[in-house]
């Protein structure tokens, strides 16, 4: 499909997966529109893996489009910028899309309307010919993070101790609903290419695999024109990929294209393999080629119980209540209200919540798009789920040991390998919710780590202190011991034939004496001396 | 409506964690599947045997749920949702495949009893029971009441006395037979031990092979009620209730033993389709041994789980002490499953395969 002239590329399969209804008819034939400006700006400093962003800016100063207003801190951390103008009035703790519900720090912008950009970097068009480090250094500025949801900061991603061979570009988006990495390869498709081109470049890849999944023929349609019109490219092949939830997972992808399995623990690189979502690779691409930073994404909002689906291109920091005040609102009350697809997506408890850097679908589903499972039944062994796990893993076995708190015999049972797609509580017909009980599982085996942790922490201050009162208290008595024998050499040197130790009026009698000889020498010096004072 | 509605808050149900779609299946869709695909089963066995295995089944049905019942009251738990999983159904109508049809009524209550009572119930409910609870109940019926347990009726194409419906309820309820018959007249071993007594009397396989109850592939009748099982277990494998692992392991160690014996003494062993097409062989491959609660999980696991039952079930036939031997295979191999399971993890994705 993607050259005529090649073969169809070898395509592997990994173990289970489920075909969905996709769902993604809803939302896939609306173009993207640009979200007007919302009044308010809510933006966290963390966004992404790693520390968060320090803030750059204080309450009342003035911001310009795309200016940095939260500083990278460190290597593994991304900046942040103000995706309008407008003035800094609070720098506080905000409800953020977070599975937590928890607050974290903002930076809060009320826009001024002008949508103003500030003073911006030079455009790297010659990016071929430039040292990598300063394009690094520039996507690095820009902010970008992975957008299909891990948020992973993208500089560090641009740079392996080992040698990359293939540089896999994921467009596979496989989970149901989600259309706006579709829209945006069908839209995009020259920035897709124009940042797979820079990113190949850093890396120093042979060749470049765009993986799409089947069900968005005209994504693939796009891609491919774009790739004959920009000249040939033998690097770039755009692959269909068949339809088969989770074949979008970063090592699932892996394994369709290259037939490879990423190590347990283990990244990408090792086996010399990168992967880049799509739209992280536009972003590359406006950050080098324009010298924009990532301050807006294409969010697709929908769900049957939104009135206008549809895929819009919204300012990091706009409020929910915006984006769907803009899709014309509810069409009813939504039984479940989701940052992401239906089998991964988190549920949202606010409407006042930003969308953030690694948002990609507001979900508003319908009471008959997720019906209340109901409760619980007693698991009947039946498998099913085992069938379905795409990292081959026995969710069975993993549940019954999460659920009776056998922790270590959940990580025998590989835990830590879940990557909770979802495929097995999909399944499941008992309708257990099994992803649940892996992530209860997960992190009572975190905080046990953590309380280990400190434990052990405690442990080696409470025993350093002990080893110095030790230290300190023998110094002590070696003190004590010298002088005690430097006072008995001396002593037995006054004393012809020793005294014993502690035999105080011996000693009171020896001191006397002494006392008494200095004070006859004294007598005696003073007398010499008067007579000739006197002369 | 839209703006207003925009600013309320999704409703507190909204804190569960993902999935969130529609669920693919339900516990009692399964049932309710394995059900269906034993009904060809039930009517081809009423067709040959009367109308005692339909008596059978209504009369377990409603002992077994009354059991079941009797005990969620005791345990406090909810009565209605357990028993809309259809789970007790299930085990009464294979318990009912499994008796003859004419078994008096209160040997299937006991049996009921025993099966979800002490084999079902005391180890926690659906799921958490260690051995089948219909194949228990059988094997413990067959040892206490040997007699009742193997007085097995003739098919119809065998013999010319056929009990009424009506009869067949003065039978099972009182015990009474129509009072022109016998027990003599109506009554016939099954192909499994007839072949068994004639083998002791060292007749060979040819003159056995002439007999009139021989089919084509087993015994006459009988070979319609497996062939019956068999296609209601393809549905199931069809609609993906259960997985070809167990039944084509089970049926094809199996066959191969028999196969394999036929080869080196045709006189003494039968052909390797009698084994399959005669006494619970396709009952058990797709109904029994696939039972997802007692049986081995891991795929590996779930072909050697079935392999094992398909050889003690041909030891069984061949050298032990009784005609047939699915029930107490199954039996068996529950015992050996978590082992089982134990042992044959599968290797997981970037663990870099075991094979």
């Amino acid at each position: 499909m993607s050259r005529p002239d090649l073969p169809t590329p070898q395509l592997w399969t990994f173990h289970g997966g489920l075909h969905l209804p996709d769902e993604k008819a809803l939302s896939s034939d609306q173009p993207i529109e640009l979200l007007p400006l919302p009044p308010l700006l809510i933006i966290p400093l963390r966004q992404h893996i790693g520390a968060p962003a320090r803030p750059g800016v204080r309450v009342g100063d003035q911001v310009g489009k795309g200016q940095v207003i939260g500083t990278a801190d460190g290597y593994v951390s991304a900046a942040v910028h103000a995706s309008s103008s407008g003035t800094v009035i609070a720098i506080e703790e905000r409800l953020i899309p977070h599975p937590s519900g928890l607050p974290a720090p903002c930076v809060v912008i009320a826009t001024d309307g002008q949508d103003a950009w500030a003073p911006l970097p030079a455009p790297l068009t010659d990016y071929r010919h430039l040292d990598p480090a300063l394009l690094r250094e520039r996507v690095h500025w820009a902010g970008v993070v992975g957008l299909g949801g891990g948020a992973f900061p993208t500089s560090v991603k641009l740079r392996s101790e080992r040698h990359i061979e293939t540089l896999i570009i994921n467009g596979a988006e496989c989970e149901p609903y989600i259309t706006c990495d579709d829209r945006l390869m069908r839209e995009r498709s020259v920035q897709v290419l124009e940042g797979a081109r820079i990113i190949r470049t850093l890396l120093g890849a042979e060749r470049v695999l765009i993986g799409i999944e089947d069900n968005k023929p005209a994504a693939i349609a796009a891609l491919s024109a774009a790739l004959a019109d920009t000249g040939p490219d033998t690097h770039i092949r755009i692959i269909p990929v068949p339809t088969l939830y989770p074949s979008g997972g970063e090592r699932q992808l892996i394994r369709i294209l290259t037939g490879r399995e990423v190590p347990t623990r283990g990244l990408p690189a090792q086996i010399g393999v990168a992967c880049q979502n799509v739209a992280t690779t536009a972003a590359v691409a406006d950050a080098v080629l324009l010298g924009r930073p990532l301050i807006a994404r294409v969010v697709t909002v929908t769900g049957r119980a939104v009135a206008r689906p549809g895929n819009l291109t919204v300012p990091i920091g706009t409020p929910l209540s915006h984006l769907l005040a803009y899709c014309g609102g509810f069409r009813e009350v939504p039984r479940r209200l989701l940052c992401g697809g239906p089998m991964m997506g988190f549920t949202l408890s606010d409407l006042e919540i930003p969308v953030t850097k690694a948002f990609n679908c507001l979900l508003a589903l319908t009471a008959a798009e997720a019906p209340d499972p109901g409760p619980a039944l007693a698991c009947i062994r039946c498998g099913r789920c085992a069938e379905v796990c795409p990292v081959r893993l026995l969710p069975q076995q993993l549940y019954w040991h999460a659920r009776a708190k056998a922790f270590d015999r959940a990580q025998a049972y590989n835990l830590f390998d879940c990557i909770e797609c979802g495929c097995c509580a999909q399944v499941c017909p008992s309708h257990i919710p099994l992803v649940q009980y892996y992530r209860f599982a997960k992190n009572a085996v975190w905080a046990q780590e953590e309380e280990r942790r400190k434990a052990d922490q405690a442990r080696a201050r409470h025993q350093a202190r002990q080893a110095r009162q030790a230290r300190l208290e023998q110094e002590r008595q070696s003190k004590l011991r010298k002088k005690r024998e430097i006072l008995d050499e001396t002593t037995a040197a006054a004393v012809p034939g020793g005294v014993a130790d502690g035999d105080l009026d011996a000693r009171r009698a020896l001191i006397e004496a002494a006392k008494q000889r200095a004070a006859a020498k004294k007598a005696a010096a003073q007398s010499s001396t008067e007579p000739v004072d006197q002369g | 409506m839209a703006p207003e509605n925009a600013h309320s808050r999704p409703p507190p149900a909204a804190v569960l964690s993902s999935p969130h779609g529609p669920r693919a299946n339900r516990v009692d869709q399964v049932m309710l599947q394995v059900l269906l695909a034993l009904i060809p089963g039930v009517l081809v066995v009423t067709w040959f045997f009367g109308w005692g295995l339909l008596i059978n089944c209504v009369l377990a049905i409603l002992f077994a749920t009354a059991a079941e019942a009797l005990v969620l009251r005791l345990r406090r738990r909810p009565v209605l949702p357990t028993l809309g999983d259809y789970s007790a159904v299930v085990t009464a109508v294979l318990f009912a495949c499994a008796i003859p049809p004419t078994l008096p009524w209160w040997l299937t209550l006991l049996g009921m009893v025993f099966a979800i009572l002490l084999v079902k119930q005391l180890y926690g409910g659906l799921g958490y029971n260690p051995f089948n609870p219909a194949m228990a109940a059988y094997v413990f019926l067959l040892i206490a009441y040997p007699l009742e347990m193997t007085n097995w009726l003739a098919p119809h194409l065998l013999t010319q006395h056929h009990l009424t419906l009506a009869e067949s309820w003065r039978l099972i309820l009182f015990g009474a037979l129509p009072p022109d018959l016998s027990w003599d007249a109506l009554s016939a071993a099954t192909p499994l031990e007839a072949l068994r007594t004639q083998l002791r009397e060292h007749q060979v396989m040819d003159a056995i092979r002439g007999a009139p109850w021989w089919g084509s592939l087993g015994g006459r009748g009988w070979e319609w009620v497996s062939s019956a099982f068999l296609a209601g277990g393809l549905y199931l494998l069809w609609r993906r209730v259960i997985t070809w692992r167990i039944p084509v392991a089970m049926l094809g160690s199996l066959l191969l033993l028999a196969g394999l014996f036929r080869l080196i003494d045709p006189q003494h062993y039968p052909d390797p389709a009698f084994h399959l097409w005669s006494g619970a062989a396709m009952l058990g491959a797709f109904f029994i041994a696939t039972d997802p609660v007692t049986a081995s999980t891991t795929p590996r696991g779930q072909l050697i789980f079935g392999a094992m039952i398909g050889v003690l079930v041909f030891v069984i036939r061949t050298w032990g002490g009784y005609p047939d031997a699915v029930a107490f295979s199954v039996l068996l191999l529950n015992i050996a499953a978590p082992t089982i399971d134990h042992y044959t993890q599968p290797s997981v994705f970037g663990h870099g395969r075991k094979s």
